[in-house]
């Protein structure tokens, strides 16, 4: 369904772009030996290089080299076999050297894409328009002291990607799914964790309107720094409105950057950034053109894990799954590794309802991740078998389930320690069910008038007289047999 | 080619150097000179050839990814003008 | 002789055969600093750290184990970051600046043994060619015309270094040539300057003025003393992206090559209308001598030569504004208070830079700035490659170049030049090398009516100093200059 804007003068529609800043997950800075750990002591994590220090000089980090190609294949991106770094001179009180090493004209990875699974099951393709690799800046803190601005630089020089999306997205909800599955498949290939929460992925959102039907492309504002899928979302939705607000009034927008409060729910022009930007980029004469060879990059080719869109395709025909659940279970790389030991050599469908439907709602509703799960995927299993080899009703299973969330025990210690075996052995179900007829002559003869719906008081006096271990199918067979008229 | 004093402030404002008002008028005159004088390189003909990138033909080497450096905050801002605890300063900035 | 009168090479040989001490050595020359403080060599002398490595040096004699450079006292350009020693480019803007690293150039001269005198004045920045734009004034020539007390130029912008060689106040001294400033000011002042292919010392922990162009090198009064030098400071360094991991050749070994079959160019630009008489005269002697030990000059042509200059005054201009744009008040050095983060960065940086430098920021920022870059910059780079090509083309047809190192002898401080391109254009016969990387040295070899010294250059291929130290040396022995001391 296209998202359209009412506006006064008619609909419109919106042109989203977003620039998404991921640090490379590496132990060492890009340029330095410094380390990248987030959290530590102020400027504890800082060499002489990331501090700007006279006579300093980059050296860059081979692995960040090998993370970027990594993701730029992970996006069926083309791999630049020379990609140049560039710097970006600007003064910034978090900027060390007065300028940030990055590439311009010649990045890493030029073009690639992103599949979006919508939900209504089908897909739709983002493009990419460029990933490159830049340093990180340090951290102003304003509220330590009143007159001044303190100056954290551990973040200074860490590795980032800029991955810079086509102006292909149309909707905030599309801008959410983009932001989620790059995450996904960033994770998949570790090479960022995509924490939001943390800044190691931050998004800048590029935002104009045009009337539904045009193809032109208005002035664009770029929104900086949001810092959840959720705010990304709601400023792009604001952001949309302020414009058709102007253009429906008869006025302009200007090229600005604006800043989101999600407080307010509102953008505002950032002022400071408001000076012209001239950033005279040219290459940096302190490091050579970055050459890869072919065999570089085959290696890189050849360790890439399955990525979710092929794991979902493969989920879907091997398994059986419908789309949606194969979505849900391989967001999270963890999550689709978890449900395939539950089920192997088992009923999928039944393993993927079990994990979808019980487990991530015990981890949703207790804030966990996967790896954190009280319950492990060869519990999991050893649950299902025994609810497929009928020791356990579904019912009962559903109970196991509970106790091994609260207790982390597995299902067979469970169901021996409670002696919560179902009853399949006939001569006991049958001796219950012959006691309860002999005790209610009156009940089995009104049933055996025709009044059906007597059989749930049959069914529960047995489940009574069983703890509720009566096989559920055996015993409706049974009483079937006997009640009949 | 000659600067203006427009010219010199904003680029004097790039490169973060105060010039007083008075200054901007002589310097102009001196920085159109020197890019006057270097405007004779627009008489090459430069069509086939590709830039020179860096100094020299080695190639880039990388390092390998192994956090051996910081953990000396003390030395990292033992020459700050105005260091506060381990922090760096500067006057406020207002976003 | 005098102990201040000593070549490195005699040093050398006499402290190993115990009749000096590195002790005695090293206390002759911090009296002859003293004596001749009126030079203004220095910036900061650092006499109780030679003295104790003037000890260890002798410990290490002692025992027999003792580097190419024990005990040889040395002066170091005040561009080299020197663990706890004040280091100050000569600038106002690194006021109280004490690194706590340090250059792997001083640190390899360091595990060679040699003992540290202090740092050297130079050009603010390694901005000039005279030495006079040093914050801590000007470095006096101990050369003086013939019947004339006025003071004159040592060139630059190593000119503390060369004068300090010249006068005695050290047996050598490190420089860094960006476009002349080791072999200009060695040219001035009657030494021996080397300034060695781009990539064969390292950068790391030298204060950068340009980075694609500087490049350390030694300062000596012989031939011989510079290839003993350079050899204990080259090298590859892991820490500098554009270091060479070519192996380093035995430089003193070739200088006993000789010259016999070689053939040595001699570039018709370099002899342009009205070219100083003495100097073209000088030229002309040099080129005998050599033919005279068994070369051929073979004429040759450098058709963008003329372009140097002006390709050299966007290059570097344009690095070093981005280079010096760490020059902020907030890490290190000077800062001038201010309301706002822009105006404390204005102030400082308007205090802390004197004219030439804040000149060549303003040029550098202006031809890297948004609608120029590819006018200026861009256009440079090109036409660089075109005279590294010249060269190249140039060592097809013969094996070294020789031509005169400055286009006049020293000129009075205090000259008067129009304009600043007046002053650039002491730089006419080195900036060439330095845009094309080749090695380079400048070898004294002559004095003018009025007794001023002048040098001549010779011009090597890439990675082949070998064939410039023959060649040079065989200039000296021809050449029988007669040192000051």
């Amino acid at each position: 369904m296209a998202y359209i804007l009412k506006g006064e003068t008619g609909d419109w529609e919106v042109v989203i772009g977003l620039e998404v800043h991921a640090q490379v997950v590496s132990n060492a800075k890009l340029f330095s030996g410094a380390p990248t750990t987030f959290g530590a002591e102020p400027n504890s994590q800082v060499s002489f290089i990331d501090a700007g220090m006279p006579g300093m000089l980059p050296v860059i980090n081979e692995h960040c080299v090998a993370q970027a190609v990594k993701t730029g294949l992970g996006l069926k991106a083309k791999i630049n076999k020379c990609s140049v770094f560039a710097r970006k001179n600007y003064f910034y009180a978090d900027l060390p050297q007065g300028y940030q090493i990055s590439q311009y004209d010649q990045p890493i990875v030029g073009e690639g894409a992103i599949v979006l699974d919508m939900p209504d099951g089908s897909t739709r393709a983002i493009g990419v328009e460029r990933l490159h690799l830049e340093q990180d800046a340090g951290k102003s803190i304003h509220d330590m002291h009143p007159q001044k601005t303190f100056i954290d630089l551990n973040r200074a020089g860490v590795g980032l990607m800029e991955i810079v999306s086509k102006p292909d997205l149309r909707s905030p909800e599309e801008a959410g799914l983009y932001l989620k599955k790059l995450r996904s498949i960033l994770r998949y290939l570790g090479t960022c964790d995509g924490n939001m929460e943390e800044g190691s992925m931050r998004c800048d959102a590029n935002v104009s309107v045009r009337p539904v039907g045009s193809n032109e492309l208005r002035t664009r504002c770029e929104i900086k720094n949001v810092n959840s899928v959720r705010f990304v979302m709601m400023a792009i939705e604001h952001e949309a409105r302020r414009h058709i607000e102007v253009y429906d009034a008869g006025g302009t927008i200007n090229q600005e950057t604006r800043l989101y409060d999600a407080n307010r729910d509102e953008t505002r022009s950032m002022r400071s950034k408001e000076m012209a930007h001239d950033y005279r980029y040219f290459p940096d004469p302190d490091l050579l053109p970055l050459v890869l060879d072919d065999a570089f990059i085959a290696k890189l080719k050849s360790e890439l894990p399955e990525l979710p869109d092929d794991k979902k395709n493969r989920f879907v025909k091997d398994y059986g799954l419908t789309a949606y659940d194969a979505d849900v279970l391989v967001s999270e790389r963890e999550n689709a590794q978890f449900f395939e030991t539950v089920a192997k050599g088992r009923d999928a469908k039944i393993a993927a309802n079990w994990v979808i439907s019980n487990l991530f709602g015990v981890l949703n509703k207790q804030g966990k991740a996967i790896a954190e799960s009280p319950v492990s995927a060869d519990d999991l299993g050893a649950l299902l078998d025994l609810l497929a080899d009928n020791t356990l009703s579904s019912r009962m299973a559903k109970e196991v389930f509970e106790i091994m969330v609260d207790t982390g025990k597995a299902p067979g210690a469970i169901v021996e320690e409670r002696g919560m075996k179902q009853v399949t052995d006939t001569g006991a179900i049958e001796a219950a069910v012959d006691k309860i007829m002999a005790e209610n002559p009156d009940k089995v003869a009104e049933i055996r008038a025709g009044k059906d719906k007597l059989i749930g008081w049959f069914t529960g006096q047995a489940m009574k007289a069983t703890q509720g271990k009566a096989n559920p199918a055996m015993l409706a067979e049974l009483l079937k047999k006997k009640l009949a008229p | 080619m000659s600067l203006d004093k427009a010219t010199v402030r904003r680029i004097a404002t790039l490169a973060r150097i105060e010039v007083p008002e008075a200054d901007l008028e002589p310097l102009a005159g001196e920085l159109s000179g020197i890019l006057g004088w270097i405007e004779q390189l627009q008489e090459v003909d430069t069509s086939a050839v590709a830039p020179m990138t860096g100094g020299t033909d080695v190639k880039l080497p990388w390092r390998a990814d192994v956090a051996n450096d910081g953990g000396m905050a003390e030395a990292v801002t033992a020459n700050a003008p105005d260091a506060q605890g381990a922090f760096f300063t500067v006057p406020k900035v207002v976003e | 002789m005098t102990l201040t009168s000593l070549t490195i090479a005699e040093a050398r040989d006499q402290l190993r055969a115990k009749k000096i001490s590195a002790v005695e050595l090293t206390e002759a020359h911090l009296a002859e600093m003293t004596k001749q403080k009126a030079l203004n060599a220095f910036v900061t002398e650092t006499p109780d750290i030679a003295r104790a490595r003037a000890k260890e040096a002798d410990a290490a004699l002692a025992k027999g184990d003792a580097p190419a450079l024990t005990g040889i006292p040395l002066g170091i350009k005040d561009l080299f970051c020197t663990e706890g020693v004040l280091t100050t480019a000569s600038s106002h803007i690194l006021d109280g600046f004490k690194p706590r690293y340090e250059s792997t150039v001083t640190a390899k001269l360091k595990a060679a043994g040699s003992v540290m005198l202090g740092k050297l004045n130079l050009d603010e920045f390694a901005m000039g060619s005279s030495t006079t734009t040093s914050y801590y004034g000007p470095t006096i020539n101990p050369w003086k015309a013939k019947g004339s007390g006025a003071d004159l130029v040592p060139g630059g912008s190593s000119g503390g270094s060369a004068a300090a060689v010249a006068g005695g106040l050290a047996m050598g001294a490190t420089g860094t040539d960006t476009g002349g400033s080791i072999r200009q000011p060695a040219a001035f002042a009657g030494i021996v300057g080397v300034k060695p292919t781009y990539g064969r010392c390292s950068r790391w922990g030298v204060v950068a003025f340009a980075s694609s162009l500087d490049q350390p090198g030694p300062m000596t009064r012989t031939v011989r003393d510079s290839a003993i030098m350079l050899q204990a400071m080259c090298g590859h360094d892991p820490k500098d992206s554009t270091s060479s991991k070519l192996a380093v050749p035995d430089f003193e070994k070739a200088l006993s090559r000789g010259v016999k079959g070689l053939k040595i160019g001699i570039p018709k630009e370099y002899r342009p209308d009205g070219l100083n008489a003495e100097v073209a005269a000088l030229w002309d002697q040099g080129i005998a001598w050599l033919k005279d030990a068994g070369a051929t000059p073979v004429d040759v042509s450098l058709p963008h030569t003329k372009y140097a200059l002006p390709t050299y005054y966007i290059v570097a201009p344009a690095e070093a504004s981005s280079n010096l744009a760490r020059y902020d008040g907030v890490r290190f050095g000077l800062r001038v208070a201010g309301q706002s983060l822009d105006e404390m960065y204005s102030k400082t940086r308007a205090a802390g830079f004197g004219p030439e430098v804040r000149r060549r920021i303003l040029i550098g920022t202006y031809v890297l700035s948004a609608g120029y870059y590819d006018a200026y910059y861009l256009k440079a780079q090109k036409v660089r490659a075109l005279i590294a090509r010249d060269f190249e083309q140039a060592f097809t047809q013969c094996d070294a170049l020789l031509t005169p190192t400055a286009p006049t002898p020293a000129f009075a401080i205090g000259a008067k030049f129009d304009d600043p391109v007046a002053m650039y254009l002491n730089d006419v016969f080195t900036v060439p090398a330095s845009l094309a990387g080749i090695p380079g040295s400048s070898v004294p070899a002559g004095l003018t009516s009025t007794g001023l010294p002048l040098g001549l250059q010779v011009l090597t291929k890439r990675w082949d100093e070998e064939t410039m130290f023959a060649v040079s040396q065989t200039l000296e022995d021809a050449a029988a200059f007669k040192r000051l001391v």
